[in-house]
């Protein structure tokens, strides 16, 4: 069932992007990523009733007018942080035995230039990524306009990639 | 139980749900927590044009889609089985601002007097979901992720890039929302 690859070809290609690196080196039969659907489930439930999906929510935080949305950001930092910490102290495994190893992250321009853009468009959609996808769950049938500009604007920045500053 | 689970959930209680989402990805599988890389593997998957940048074996990234689209049924089961009647409740000087830009229907959490299909074919419409969209792709892929994939999983990390790009995050929407939105709102 389970299978060692060899040394991960596209690393360095995957590598560009300062998240999102996956550093399983096994490959399972596709019905292991129903974890994944499951994880996500429970994720979107607690994006739609803690309303990170809200528009509103987005503005009050922006307007410093509601400390909701910096309760939940803070308490999930925190959160994370003694998971990470305490799965580096334990050496924790995953499921299949595997030691779990997180990439650290290379600095470069796009984090502020890029970052800065996709402040803007946070403020104006009232949704990051992860809320993009819960929107439309949730019956609003034209954020996935959003949803398909926002795949466009990723497309486009792979494009032209080369000539941006970094 | 059901009727206290309808109820909006307070942030003490939603914030360690989401960050516990970082230890879970990584002892089921080894994997990163981060969202807008997804958008990357769709490109990648559908319409990778050879750009380098799509030119990866995104399959091996799979689990991140049916991540994506657990979140997309995750919101409609909550909207369908968990949905709370009254309406949104919104700071008040907040709702005093809208009013002045027409927006009144707080029934759902997406404001449908400027979010819908008629508003799409206007420019504040336009703007807002198309530009609005297009900045989020664009700048999550530039800066190398978004909120979860930076200030969630790199903050999680101690990475002083992602406390960067979180703090431009930030600096960008306080920018939107006080100077540019206003004006994009009165159109």
């Amino acid at each position: 069932m389970l299978q060692n690859t060899d040394a991960n070809t596209d690393l360095a290609v995957r590598s560009l992007d300062a998240i999102c690196v996956n550093e399983s080196r096994l490959e399972h039969k596709w019905y292991h990523n129903l974890k994944y659907l499951v994880v996500g489930i429970f994720f979107g439930i607690v994006f739609v009733k803690a309303e990170v999906i809200s528009w509103y929510r987005i503005q009050e935080m922006f307007r410093l007018q509601s400390f909701h949305m910096y309760g939940i950001i803070g308490s999930a930092v925190i959160t994370g942080m003694i998971s990470v910490w305490l799965i580096k102290k334990f050496n924790v495994k995953t499921i299949y035995g595997e030691l779990i190893r997180i990439s650290p992250k290379a600095f470069n321009k796009g984090q502020i230039y890029g970052g800065l853009m996709f402040g803007l468009g946070w403020a104006m959609t009232g949704a990051c990524p992860g809320p993009l996808f819960a929107q439309i769950g949730t019956g609003a049938t034209v954020v996935g306009v959003t949803l398909l500009s926002a795949i466009a604007g990723t497309w486009v920045y792979g494009r032209i990639r080369e000539k941006l500053p970094h | 139980m059901i009727e206290f689970l309808k109820q909006p959930w307070a942030w003490y209680v939603a914030g360690p749900l989401i960050g516990l989402t970082v230890p879970i990805l990584l002892i089921i599988g080894n994997k990163s927590f981060g969202i807008s890389s997804s958008l990357r593997h769709i490109c990648a998957s559908c319409m990778p044009a050879n750009i380098p940048f799509f030119k990866y074996d995104w399959k091996k990234e799979v689990w991140n889609l049916f991540f994506v689209l657990g979140i997309f049924l995750g919101g409609a089961i909550a909207i369908n089985l968990l949905s709370n009647p009254a309406p949104v409740e919104v700071n008040p000087e907040l709702a005093g601002e809208l009013t002045r830009y027409g927006i009144t229907d707080y029934r759902s959490l997406i404001p449908q007097d400027i979010i819908n299909w008629q508003s799409l074919f206007t420019i504040k419409g336009f703007l807002l979901m198309v530009v609005g969209g297009f900045l989020v792709g664009f700048g999550t892929r530039y800066a190398g992720g978004c909120t979860s994939g930076h200030a969630i999983m790199g903050l999680s990390n101690l990475q002083l890039p992602s406390l960067i790009a979180t703090g431009c995050f930030m600096i960008g929407g306080f920018i939107m929302a006080n100077l540019i939105l206003p004006l994009i709102l009165s159109l």
